[in-house]
């Protein structure tokens, strides 16, 4: 390639302006061919194949390799990728995808609609988390021809729904490559994963590395940019900012990076620290109430809990700008679904929170106590460890006295939602784009037991139970979207857990990186027009 | 020959005490809340019941806790280490992956700790109460007070934020390719903050354990005999001290080969070292009893290799033991 002296001083320029106002040139420029991308990977998985595990663990890595049927575009809004367009029936029981031609596997075999079927009855039916669940009423997906997948419903599937869960839970994989090979879940494909996707895998060194490299015959034209993208195994915080300021590493997702560091590199022009990019996995931080305490049984205790914690405080005090003050289930960033009124939001008001104590009939006995109560906060993220704190000072100055437990991950989900020794129980909720893919299995009755992130609160409602049933099915948006404004109201109401904190992950990316954190799951999506300058 | 039958001998004795260790880790993991099958759900993010129970079926976690203790010890004693759930293939070679790093990192660290405590502990007995032996162990005391996190991350800032001297990070570089030589200087390069972190905690007590048995030595008799001889300072020291005042060292060293296997988890977390210490914290985080069971049984395999040469080396220095006196 030849470069004009010109070029060189006006790219310069334009990386000047990029590195003082990254928003000013965002995009503008001419995509660079090639570069290695290197990406801070955290917490190394058992899996790498996103059909076959559905968390930002494996997208960050399987998502760039295989690809989905849809994903969202910069707007939020389904748009296709190994789809090129789909339409319901007026039942909602058929969903038909056209898919799109003339691409291949890594291997060179054709991509068909046979791929989709074995992977959708095969691995979202029976293996998938989350897809197990939303796909539990397909019955069959027809293939009358190699690029038509006609998906058949037992009970009404809304489109909608479908079209903001399968960027997550709609990967495909390769029929070939897992028919009439034994055990799906012991492929060893799934750690050297095979798809269709715009990076190539090349090698998994456990404990250290994974490299894949551009793949040449990509059916975007053009792309991608990168040459290859390297994840590195860093599972320290602290140790991988400082591999960012090193340069060794160029993204750190999901808020890979300690609160402070997070901060601190906010400050620097050689960073960009920003939440934008990661509106498709916002989280509420939550308590969860056990109803089998009599205590907690009772409502103005759970209100009053909920009265106690100066939650803009902690916020301003201990996470920063990339927190607010959560309203409901369903987060604000959910243009889709976020309801109009959340119900009751239980501001900070100690002297009523001691109030509905009194009223509850829990006076403080010696030395002011109530009663006590085990709070087990989960070992995800910095903030629910600070957060347990705040609630068990702040609880104390109502007379509740809190013992906080603190497992890893295994011990905590174990504990919660299979041995139910808890009281209260601290962690994140997940929201995934629409309220029936995670969201309303924290609130619908029946749940079996041992399942994680699940009604295991002792807490039944006929009512809500009857919205979350009747929203699932309901194929009219409008309907839908007011069906699930009346089911915030109620949980609100009546508190079966309170989600007073909204937050969406962090990006920490290097200012070189061009073309990034351009949709709503972008650390998940395939980085097909990523590009690195100089 | 004599010592070869003593360190056989200990070499027997030691094959118990390892079946008691891994029955005794076994039985602790069992006390932790949640297995294998949890710790994937963690990570997945969600799960259903049924499929929870099938993945339970799967790595044999249906059945009681002797079944699967007794299951496990009749793998080991035909040598078969199990497979890994969390890696998905035998634990024997997700071990031999990790083992070069670990190595290489336990000996440089050693080595360097052995050494530097070595001449610095001589230096500050020779000058006992003078001001290099108060410098030497000052600075003894502060690199052992030093938690090694931060000393690594200060480290890392120093060498290779400000200065960029050095890797942050990694045990090579991936995003170039070496091979031969270069692949050599390159690892080494990667591997010097983190020995040098390591190295640094030990050393201290090197240092001191040196320098109190050096003093103790030059108080002895046959000291005062080899300077009424006429010998000069130096080869009094060299000659007849040093080796005298080597053989807690030497004892130190098989005692400190175990610690450094373990004690590296910091470090390696720090420098993102792909060692056995990160594989065991994960293996235990995740419930991974097979993989968890495999580093206590090679860690045991090593601290008694060590702890042979170690025999080994004191009948070398000190040839009253091997008389059997």
């Amino acid at each position: 390639m030849n470069f004009t002296r010109r070029a060189v001083l006006m790219t310069s320029a334009a990386i000047a302006a990029n590195v003082l106002r990254p928003e000013l040139t965002f995009g503008q420029a001419t995509p660079r061919k090639g570069g290695v991308f290197t990406v801070h990977f955290g917490a190394e998985q058992r899996q790498l194949n996103p059909s076959l595990q559905a968390s930002t663990g494996v997208y960050i890595i399987g998502g760039k390799i295989q690809e989905a049927l849809v994903d969202l575009d910069a707007n939020g809004q389904p748009v296709g990728v190994l789809a090129e367009s789909w339409e319901a029936a007026p039942d909602g029981k058929t969903i038909t995808f056209k898919l799109r031609q003339g691409v291949t596997w890594h291997d060179g075999k054709p991509f068909t609609s046979a791929d989709v079927a074995y992977t959708a009855m095969n691995m979202w039916k029976k293996i998938l988390n989350y897809g197990t669940t939303l796909q539990l009423f397909l019955t069959a997906v027809d293939t009358p021809d190699a690029h038509t997948a006609v998906f058949r419903y037992e009970r009404p599937m809304p489109l909608n729904l479908l079209l903001r869960a399968l960027p997550d839970l709609g990967y495909i994989s390769a029929k070939h490559l897992y028919e009439d090979k034994g055990d799906i879940r012991q492929n060893p494909l799934n750690l050297a994963p095979v798809g269709t996707g715009p990076f190539k895998f090349v090698q998994y060194e456990r404990g250290q590395y994974i490299i894949a490299d551009r793949n040449p015959n990509y059916w975007r034209p053009n792309a991608p940019y990168l040459d290859r993208i390297v994840w590195r195994v860093v599972t320290d915080r602290a140790a991988a900012a400082a591999q960012m300021e090193a340069g060794q590493i160029h993204y750190s997702p999901f808020s890979g990076l300690t609160i402070s560091d997070l901060a601190r590199l906010s400050k620097d022009p050689r960073f960009i620290v920003s939440t934008k990019g990661n509106e498709g996995n916002a989280r509420t931080n939550t308590i969860e109430f056990n109803f089998r305490r009599k205590e907690l049984a009772d409502i103005r205790v759970r209100r009053a809990i909920a009265h106690a914690l100066n939650i803009p405080f902690f916020i301003e005090n201990f996470l920063g700008e990339f927190a607010k003050r959560g309203t409901g289930p369903i987060p604000s960033v959910s243009t889709d679904f976020y309801p109009a009124d959340n119900g009751p939001q239980y501001p900070y008001d100690k002297a009523l929170a001691v109030k509905l104590l009194d009223e509850a009939g829990f006076k403080a006995g010696a030395g002011g106590t109530r009663f006590s109560l085990r709070l087990l906060p989960a070992p995800w993220g910095e903030d629910i460890s600070l957060f347990a704190t705040f609630i068990q000072q702040s609880l104390s100055d109502v007379g509740i006295k809190i013992d906080i437990v603190r497992n890893d991950g295994g011990g905590f989900l174990k504990q919660v939602y299979d041995d139910h020794a808890f009281d209260l129980a601290s962690g994140w909720h997940q929201y995934r784009n629409d309220p029936a893919v995670s969201t309303t299995v924290w609130y619908r009755s029946g749940q079996p037991r041992g399942a994680p992130w699940t009604n295991q609160w002792d807490w039944t409602d006929p009512k809500i139970d009857k919205i979350i049933d009747d929203a699932a099915t309901e194929v009219d948006p409008v309907k839908r979207k007011a069906l699930y404004g009346e089911f915030v109201r109620g949980v609100n109401t009546e508190l079966p857990i309170w989600t007073p904190i909204e937050q969406i992950f962090v990006t920490t990316i290097n200012a070189k990186a061009r073309n990034h954190s351009n949709t709503p799951r972008w650390g998940s999506s395939s980085w097909h027009d990523l590009w690195l300058a100089e | 020959m004599r010592i070869l039958s003593l360190a056989g001998r200990r070499l027997a004795a030691s094959i118990p005490t390892l079946f008691l260790i891994l029955i005794g880790v076994f039985l602790l993991l069992q006390f932790a809340p949640g297995d294998t099958v949890d710790a994937m759900m963690a990570q997945m993010g969600g799960g259903d019941a049924a499929t929870a129970k099938e993945l339970r079926r799967f790595y044999g976690l249906d059945l009681s806790v002797a079944a699967q203790l007794v299951n496990y010890l009749w793998r080991l004693v035909r040598f078969d280490l199990g497979f890994s759930a969390i890696y998905g293939k035998p634990v024997v070679t997700v071990i031999v992956e990790r083992l070069p790093a670990t190595l290489l990192l336990m000996t440089s660290a050693l080595s360097f700790a052995f050494f530097m405590g070595l001449v610095l502990g001589v230096i500050a007995a020779r000058r006992v109460n003078q001001w290099p032996d108060t410098l030497i162990s000052t600075l003894g005391l502060i690199f052992y007070a030093m938690p090694s996190f931060w000393f690594g991350l200060m480290a890392i800032v120093v060498f290779s934020i400000y200065l960029q001297w050095l890797p942050a990070g990694g045990f090579e570089d991936i995003t170039l390719v070496h091979s031969g030589l270069s692949r050599t200087l390159d690892i080494a390069r990667h591997l010097l903050l983190p020995s040098l972190t390591l190295g640094l905690i030990f050393l201290a007590i090197y240092l001191r354990i040196m320098r109190a048995s050096m003093l103790e030595v030059l108080n002895l008799d046959f000291v005062r005999t080899a300077r009424s001889k006429g010998l000069d300072e130096t080869s009094v020291v060299v000659r007849h001290v040093l080796r005298n005042a080597l053989l807690p060292m030497v004892t130190l060293i098989g005692l400190q080969a175990g610690t450094m296997l373990g004690g590296s988890v910091v470090v390696e977390s720090v420098f993102s070292l792909p060692g056995l210490g990160r594989l065991a914290y994960e293996s235990v985080v995740q419930r991974d009893l097979n993989t968890l069971l495999g580093i206590v049984f090679v860690s045991a395999l090593l601290v008694i290799a060590v702890n042979f040469i170690v025999d080994l080396a004191y009948a070398r220095l000190d040839p009253r033991i091997t008389s059997g006196a």
